[in-house]
């Protein structure tokens, strides 16, 4: 039997190892040369309650989660209550014999914890399942042992010998489990996850400052950029409140240092008296929003894509923005790079709109071309020929050159005092200072809107895979690119002509580039994780094209391929 | 040499009277006693009649949201460590609005100076209690008097151990210059706390009913001695003292980023070889 791609799901309640056993097993499969795709599924709690971590891996290209499962390892019973249903035709269940015995034909009991004890159960699981896919011994084993290591754990030879002793057992078991095909990439390719990918990308782009305060999905950005915070040099600062971390950032960000934020809908909430601030006195800022379901506090480990309308309208006033929404991991990094070289050479605030099940997202990603990095140099953009610096002159792009204080253009030490930087959150003269002038007023909002078609020239295009003058189009933004393309790729083979256009960025939107496209297919579909179809109100708004049926989900899960071939049923 | 003319002279909105006249003075003149230049300062603030000071002098200014410029200050000063960093305005923008930065500020001991305008009310908005009003104080918007305590901003900061804790009057000019010139010269996290009457709006704390209460603590005060402070910095009413009340070593927070002052943030290129190494520990 030969199956495209096994759908690994780990079960089990928090504080059980679930996590290091699923992310040790992520790298393996990674650093062995599959391609994969995370799902991580967790209650908002520390100890007990249930988790759950899947891997769906194969040894070609795939971009979604699925749904079936082909292997539950259970480190609970409730984990197979929960999950049994999910089992597919050939599925296998391996449970730790301690914790169950009914018997099934579809259940292996495996000795997990008589072997090794309580302990070093997991790594006995993990031997398991590594024998179970086929994979080579000693790949799972040195990433078991350089996770390990890398943590200090003293107990590194415990694991390993529970590792392989678990791995003995499951080949003498002579499963006829389908192993996975010898893997398709051999270069070593990174494990990384969106939120990962945006840390790693904004460090690539330059950025100097980083602030935040603590809120689930963005947080793992925040523990993920304080690894190589005092490597890279730049300043992380967790803040005393979110409105404190944006206003940390647009401070070290007017003195010169490319600047980022991140949080998730509640802690933006807070943030957008700042946002307005940063558009008003023009002082780029990248502002990283996690999504996950609202209102309020809502479901805080799950996902959702409700807050595109809150972000596009964030802010007292009127004053331009872009919104990136990255569709996978590599994405992600590349687009962070893009949002801060946008928003230092317009000035004003750039977001990226995330969400949950992106930011938790392992995937094995290419490594990237350092050759092509290109990090922002506020300096160079500082250059200004008349002698005394004027902060908001006056220019056909709006755009005004910067210097910061202490420093002339070029950013060479300030000598003169004519060299100031003067910012205001009033309306303010071209020199900084505010006033009451209302043709100054004019002149001001008209400098800053403009600075929205230089945006424009540099969008984001939204990429169209498939048929011309498909049958089907299925639209959609951000994480919900694979499991649309997926879907678009299951339906074809149906025999159908089908097509997706997916938006990496949301704003601004120019509808001339795409609404063709929509008018060219016969049926057009949105896809989105919210209950409102926030983004194809946002084509009509922008567009006047309806787009005819949406496919919504809002129970904080992601959207599967599956879902969407379920919601074209209906 | 840097000379008054430097600072410049500008028409302010302020009315005839108010305080905030003699605090810009003593400002200037602090400024230009520490031998500093307009470009080597940066001013941010926040909202109010007070956070348009730094308008009415030549400098680096950030006039930001009300409430919200210890932040901003903040983030400047730790991209940029050779700016002179002062963070200015009233006591409704520092006390109420802000207060969560006020107390953070202080905790983190982060280096530049803080001075509030406290005129006991919201001058901008025309006459509110702001957070350091006394009880029975009547405006139109609290027009049975102020029924919560006063926050009391010295103790506070002494409290929690702040580096360096003044508080000065308006109306005694070349004492608030010298502590202006003494907190910008401390190393960490500094605060002015100066009494500044607001002749349109606080008809109860005037010109004279602070004058005749503030008085010059005596040489031998030793600020070094929290205890001491801590029962000076609660003296209100017939007496206030005015002066350094407490001042302590602690180490400025930007000590702890091993490369911040290694020149301005702006100015550090990306390490690639770095970011290759990071990059690579990915896999
Ligand atoms: C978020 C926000 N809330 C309220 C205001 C209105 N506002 C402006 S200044 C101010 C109070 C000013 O009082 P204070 O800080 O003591 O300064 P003063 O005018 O007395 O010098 C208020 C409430 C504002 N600008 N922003
Ligand atoms: S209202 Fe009060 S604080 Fe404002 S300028 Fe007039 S006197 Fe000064
Ligand atoms: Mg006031």
């Amino acid at each position: 039997m030969e199956l495209d791609s096994i759908n690994i799901l780990i079960g089990g309640e928090a504080g059980q190892g679930l996590v290091t056993l699923s992310q040790i097993l992520t790298r393996g499969l990674v650093r062995a040369g599959y391609y994969i795709v995370v799902t991580q599924s967790y209650q908002s709690r520390i100890r007990g309650g249930h988790n759950s971590y899947a891997i769906r891996v194969s040894d070609r290209e795939i971009m979604a989660p699925k749904e079936p499962v082909d292997l539950l390892i259970a480190l609970d019973q409730n984990s197979v209550v929960l999950h049994m249903s999910e089992l597919s035709q050939h599925g296998l269940v391996v449970v730790d014999e301690a914790i169950s015995s009914d018997q099934h034909p579809q259940i292996v009991y495996a000795p997990f914890s008589r072997i090794a004890g309580a302990m070093f159960s997991n790594s006995v699981a993990l031997g398991t399942i590594s024998a179970l896919l086929g994979l080579n011994e000693n790949t799972i084993g040195e990433t078991l042992r350089g996770f390990f290591d890398k943590h200090g754990a003293e107990s590194t030879k415990e694991n390993l010998v529970s590792f392989s002793a678990g791995y003995e057992w499951m080949i003498q078991q002579k499963s006829e489990f389908p192993k996975l095909g010898p893997p398709a990439l051999s270069e070593g390719r990174l494990a990384l996850n969106g939120n990962e990918a945006i840390a790693l990308g904004a460090i690539a782009a330059g950025m100097k400052f980083f602030s935040f305060y603590p809120m689930t999905p963005a947080t793992s950005i925040a523990t993920t950029l304080a690894d190589h915070a005092t490597e890279m040099e730049f300043v992380l600062e967790q803040a005393e409140d979110e409105i404190a971390a944006i206003n940390m950032a647009v401070g070290a960000s007017f003195s010169g240092a490319p600047s980022m934020v991140a949080t998730s809908g509640g802690g933006f909430a807070l943030m957008t008296e700042t946002v307005s601030l940063a558009g008003m006195t023009e002082t780029p800022v990248v502002i990283v929003v996690a999504q996950r379901p609202g209102p309020s506090t809502g479901l805080p480990t799950r996902t959702e894509q409700g807050d595109l309308e809150f972000v596009l309208h964030a802010g007292h006033g009127e004053f331009p923005r872009a919104i990136f929404t990255p569709g996978d991991v590599e994405e992600a990094f590349n687009i962070t790079g893009k949002a801060f070289h946008i928003a230092q050479k317009f000035n004003t605030p750039v977001f990226i709109l995330t969400d949950q099940f992106l930011a938790d997202s392992y995937r094995s990603v290419k490594p990237f071309d350092l050759d092509t990095i290109d990090p922002v140099d506020p300096c160079s953009v500082s250059d200004v020929a008349v002698n005394r610096h004027i902060t908001y002159v006056l220019t056909h792009t709006g755009v005004s050159p910067r210097t910061f204080p202490g420093m002339s253009g070029q950013c060479v030490k300030a000598s003169s005092s004519q060299d100031l930087v003067i910012a205001d959150s009033d309306e303010h003269t071209p020199d900084g200072h505010l006033t009451e002038d209302l043709s100054v007023r004019i002149s001001m909002v008209e400098k800053r809107l403009r600075k929205l078609d230089g945006i424009k020239s540099e969008l984001a295009r939204p990429e169209f895979l498939g048929d011309s003058e498909p049958d089907l189009l299925l639209v959609c933004w951000g994480s919900t690119k694979g499991s649309t393309i997926e879907a678009a790729n299951r339906l074809r083979k149906t025999g159908r002509r089908v097509a997706t256009l997916h938006f990496t960025q949301i704003w601004p939107i120019i509808g001339e580039e795409f609404v063709e496209k929509l008018k060219s297919a016969g049926k057009t579909i949105s896809v989105e994780s919210n209950a409102t179809g926030q983004f194809a109100r946002l084509i009509r708004r922008e567009t006047g094209f309806q787009i005819e049926k949406a496919i919504l989900r809002y129970d904080g899960l992601p959207i599967t391929p599956e879902y969407i071939l379920a919601g074209l049923q209906t | 040499m840097v000379s008054l003319a430097d600072y410049g002279d500008y028409v302010t909105a302020w009315c005839p009277g108010c305080g905030n006249h003699a605090i810009l003075k003593a400002m200037k003149h602090a400024l230009v006693s520490l031998e500093l230049a307009p470009q080597q300062v940066l001013f941010v603030s926040g909202i109010g009649q007070a956070a348009k000071a730094p308008h009415y002098l030549n400098a680096n200014v950030f006039n930001g949201l009300h409430g919200r410029s210890l932040p901003v200050a903040t983030g400047a000063k730790l991209c940029n460590t050779d700016l002179k960093v002062i963070v200015e305005s009233g006591d409704g923008c520092v006390y109420g609005e802000g207060g969560n930065h006020f107390l953070a500020a202080i905790r983190r001991n982060i280096d530049l100076t803080l001075i509030v305008h406290n005129n006991q009310v919201y001058g901008l908005t025309k006459g509110q209690a702001s957070p350091t009003s006394e009880p029975g104080f009547v405006t139109k918007n609290q027009p049975d008097g102020v029924f919560s305590l006063p926050f009391n901003p010295v103790e506070v900061a002494i409290a929690m151990n702040a580096g360096f804790v003044a508080r000065g009057f308006s109306g005694k000019t070349e004492h608030l210059s010298g502590l202006i010139q003494a907190a910008v010269a401390h190393t960490g996290f500094s605060l002015v706390d100066i009494l500044q009457p607001c002749v349109s709006f606080n008809k109860v704390n005037t010109f004279g009913w602070y004058n005749q209460r503030c008085y010059i603590l005596s040489e031998d005060y030793d600020p070094t001695d929290r205890q001491a402070a801590f029962l000076k910095a609660s003296e209100w009413g017939d007496g206030i003292p005015l002066g350094i009340l407490y001042k302590n070593k602690r180490p400025a927070y930007e000590d702890h980023f091993p490369f911040v002052r290694r020149g301005p943030a702006a100015t550090r290129a990306l390490n690639v070889p770095r970011l290759a190494k990071v990059l690579d520990s990915y896999r």
